[in-house]
């Protein structure tokens, strides 16, 4: 027997799925019922016509946990297709967060600065706040959450990841 | 003309019909009215009620697995609904295909606490394979059939369909037939992969010690899977055990079958399965009833795993070749491949492997004493078997010790006459379940084998057996214990029986007798034979009280925490092998 392999990955898994009620649902119990982690869920309909949505989920664990996610992923009677994008080929991945940030002063000169290098957004200001729009990687994210910190953070939104693949193929 | 028109209650009656079923197991309530009310008006479907909504499961479970057809179950919202969850989950860990349909409140109540409202849908989506909640009457005729479809294909389960009232109540004029419908997307795979089945019959062809492991997607193919099975295990001449789910995909009675696995299989079939090279997993999911600690599984062998749910694969056990497909089509595959390239496996190898497994068996693990007047369980149920086998009675069970014993000493020489809770493992399920095969069956000997505490557990489905006249033969393997908790505590937690004795129990002959059912007590080892004689012949539902050795243990057993290897042959052994503290932990 193949001795398992106990290193914890990290994947960016596309499911398309009919949107139909109870779907989400689904697809949440199914991690919370059999342990599994959600690092970050996006879901939406991706295509009216024929009443698809599309899930992005970021999920952790071994590579046997992995594929059993994908598989049991796979026989939910409402999936049509379970793509992961991190084991085939490579993929491009975004976030967008809204980020409040209040204060006076130095602090909030020093916060439209960090924003201009970050390449953020002012999407609603007063004398005493800023409200920035970013999008990237969840990465660049977490850096400049981080930064605002110390600066007067008060409030952050953030969508969770979605994905697709580079190429031209679809899913 | 007009056209026309259709009550959605007269759609869900006429869906049934088209979808073949002749029989519904149910208890009517506020909810589902009107659908009674178009039962009452037809006499194409048979309905049959129950005394509770949980023996309607599963008897819907025995009905479905004796025949191969789906299950029917109609119970109305609220309480009906939620006295159905543990029949779900069983059929669901059991993959029994099942149609449970369920009372709504009207659409407009949904979500106002509504009297006898719960939220049915929600609560039964981690218990089934898929559930609908219909909203609108447009779309119940395809819902019904569409359920039927994910019901039956790919690997089987329940499947729920809540209808609330005013669906049932409106009126329609089109109804789309079964073959106007086509699951958008559902289509699970059931020809494995060409390469993969290639690659496992030159694996198989290579072995020098193999082992057939078969389960229950042997029986959930169809009668044939058995057939084209027992045709290239005998072709091969290799040993082969089956699952507690799958006794009867494989002869009982045959030389080369090496009775059931795991925790309380035989000695002969849990070694050959850890010292094998080559291990063929036909629609089993290597559960940890079978395994025992994983990393000792079975470790030097190449294995193989047939099944239809890919997320069965390398669940638990990783596996070299894995096929995703039917069983039954897999193997007819892997069948007609070794004939065209005239393969055999190596004799003298084979021969060797026989003679280790015939030393194994000649351990007689299922070996006991029957003397003196108190009747030994396996005693009990090994002579039940000889007395009954030329009728190739439908077997059901509750859970427990007798379960065991009955899987042990019991032989099927035939799919689908044999019917347990295993995944599951739900207490009260074989009283129900012998109710619906014997309503499948109606000539034939339907037996459930019980403990006096699993009969406790659904005993108010005595009044369907009074009913319907259903000569079912309850078995009462009575030993006044939870036998297999007792046995556990005994084990595990130094002979405290906490909470485990049968209590107050009725006197059973009396019982039956209220009834109007034939009762029957042995007490005696000489009295056994004369008296399951006359219970076999009584044309009557018989309730017989077997009273039997209190502490007797069931053996032999993997205990709890030790590998597949590791196992106890009786109580002697118990002492010599102590439980670690990791073993406790596990169920």
């Amino acid at each position: 027997m193949a001795p398992m392999d106990t290193n914890i990955e990290s994947r960016t898994i596309a499911v398309l799925v009919d949107n139909e009620p109870g779907v989400l649902a689904r697809v949440i119990g199914l991690f919370s019922g059999r342990g599994y982690n959600i690092e970050s869920l996006t879901v939406t309909e991706v295509d009216v016509a024929h009443g698809l949505s599309r899930i992005t989920v970021v999920t952790s664990g071994t590579a046997q946990i992995l594929e059993q996610i994908k598989a049991q992923l796979g026989r939910l009677v409402p999936v049509h297709r379970v793509r992961d994008l991190t084991k085939e080929g490579t993929s491009v991945e975004r976030e967008l967060a809204l980020i409040k940030v209040a204060g006076a002063g130095e602090k909030r000169v020093e916060a439209l600065r960090i924003a201009d290098i970050f390449r953020a957004r002012v999407v609603d200001s007063s004398h005493d706040h800023f409200v920035f729009e970013m999008t990237g990687k969840s990465d660049k994210l977490d850096v400049f959450v981080d930064l605002m910190q110390p600066l007067g953070l008060i409030d952050v939104s953030r969508t969770g990841v979605v994905a697709i693949s580079r190429g031209a193929k679809a899913l | 003309m007009a056209t026309e028109q259709f009550t959605g209650a007269e759609i869900v009656i006429k869906a049934l019909k088209d979808q073949g079923v002749d029989t519904v197991f149910g208890y009517p309530g506020g909810a589902v009215l009107p659908i009674y009310d178009a039962i009452f008006k037809q006499n194409d479907i048979k309905h049959v009620l129950v005394r509770q909504e949980g023996g309607a499961v599963h008897a819907a479970e025995g009905y479905a697995r004796s025949t191969g057809k789906v299950g029917v179950v109609l119970v109305t919202s609220g309480p009906g609904a939620t006295n159905a969850v543990t029949g779900l989950t069983d059929a669901l860990l059991d993959s029994i295909p099942l149609i449970c349909l369920t009372g709504q409140v009207p659409t407009h109540l949904i979500g106002n606490d509504a009297f006898q409202e719960a939220d049915t849908t929600g609560i039964t989506r981690p218990c089934t394979k898929h559930n609908y909640l219909v909203r609108d009457i447009e779309s119940l005729s395809r819902t019904m059939h569409e359920a039927f479809y994910v019901a039956q294909n790919g690997r089987p389960g329940p499947v729920v369909i809540d209808l609330p009232k005013d669906v049932q109540q409106g009126k329609i004029d089109t109804y789309l037939a079964p073959e106007d419908v086509k699951h958008r997307s559902y289509r699970p795979q059931v020809n494995g992969e060409v390469d993969h089945i290639n690659e496992a019959v030159e694996l198989i062809a290579n072995a020098k010690r193999p082992v057939f492991y078969v389960g229950g997607g042997v029986i959930n193919s169809g009668s044939s899977a058995s057939t084209v099975l027992t045709e290239l295990v005998r072709l091969t001449g290799a040993p082969c055990t089956t699952t507690l789910m799958g006794l009867g995909a494989y002869p009982g009675t045959d030389k080369q079958f090496l009775g059931m696995l795991g925790m309380h299989g035989t000695y002969e079939a849990n070694l050959a399965m850890y010292n094998c090279d080559v291990m063929i997993n036909v629609g089993a999911r290597f559960d940890d009833r079978i395994t025992g600690v994983i990393d000792e599984f079975s470790p030097d062998s190449k294995k193989i795993h047939i099944d239809i749910d890919a997320s069965s694969i390398n669940k638990n056990v990783m596996v070299d070749i894995p096929i995703v497909g039917d069983a039954g089509r897999v193997v007819e595959e892997i069948l007609r491949i070794w004939k065209e390239k005239k393969h055999s496996l190596d004799a003298k190898s084979l021969k060797a492997w026989w003679s280790r497994i015939d030393e194994w068996r000649a351990k007689d693990c299922l070996g006991y004493v029957q003397d003196g007047p108190i009747i030994k369980p396996q005693h009990a149920i090994k002579r039940l078997y000889e007395l009954t086998k030329d009728r190739k009675p439908y077997i059901t069970t509750e859970v427990g010790q007798h379960q065991m014993w009955a899987a042990q000493y019991f032989h099927f020489d035939e799919p689908k006459k044999w019917m347990t809770s295993g995944g599951l493992g739900t207490m009260g399920y074989g009283l129900p379940a012998a109710v619906g095969a014997q309503l499948a069956h109606r000539e034939d000997l339907v037996i459930d084998i019980s403990g006096e505490a699993s009969f406790m557990m659904n005993m108010q489905e005595l009044g369907t057996i009074a009913q319907y006249r259903l000569p079912v033969k309850i078995f009462v393997v009575n030993n006044q214990w939870m036998g297999m908790v007792r046995q556990w505590q005994q084990l595990l937690h130094g002979n405290r029986h906490s909470e485990s004795y049968s209590d107050a129990l009725p006197d059973f002959v009396k019982l039956a007798e209220s009834f109007g059912l034939k009762g029957m007590r042995c007490e005696k080892a000489e009295d056994l034979d004369q008296m399951l004689q006359e219970m076999i012949d009584s044309p009557e539902p018989v309730i017989f009280d077997c009273q039997v050795a209190k502490e007797e243990n069931c053996y032999p057993m993997i205990p709890s925490g030790a590998a597949h290897y590791e196992m106890l042959l009786g109580p002697e052994d118990t002492a010599a092998k102590p439980i670690s503290e990791e073993g406790m932990v596990l169920v």
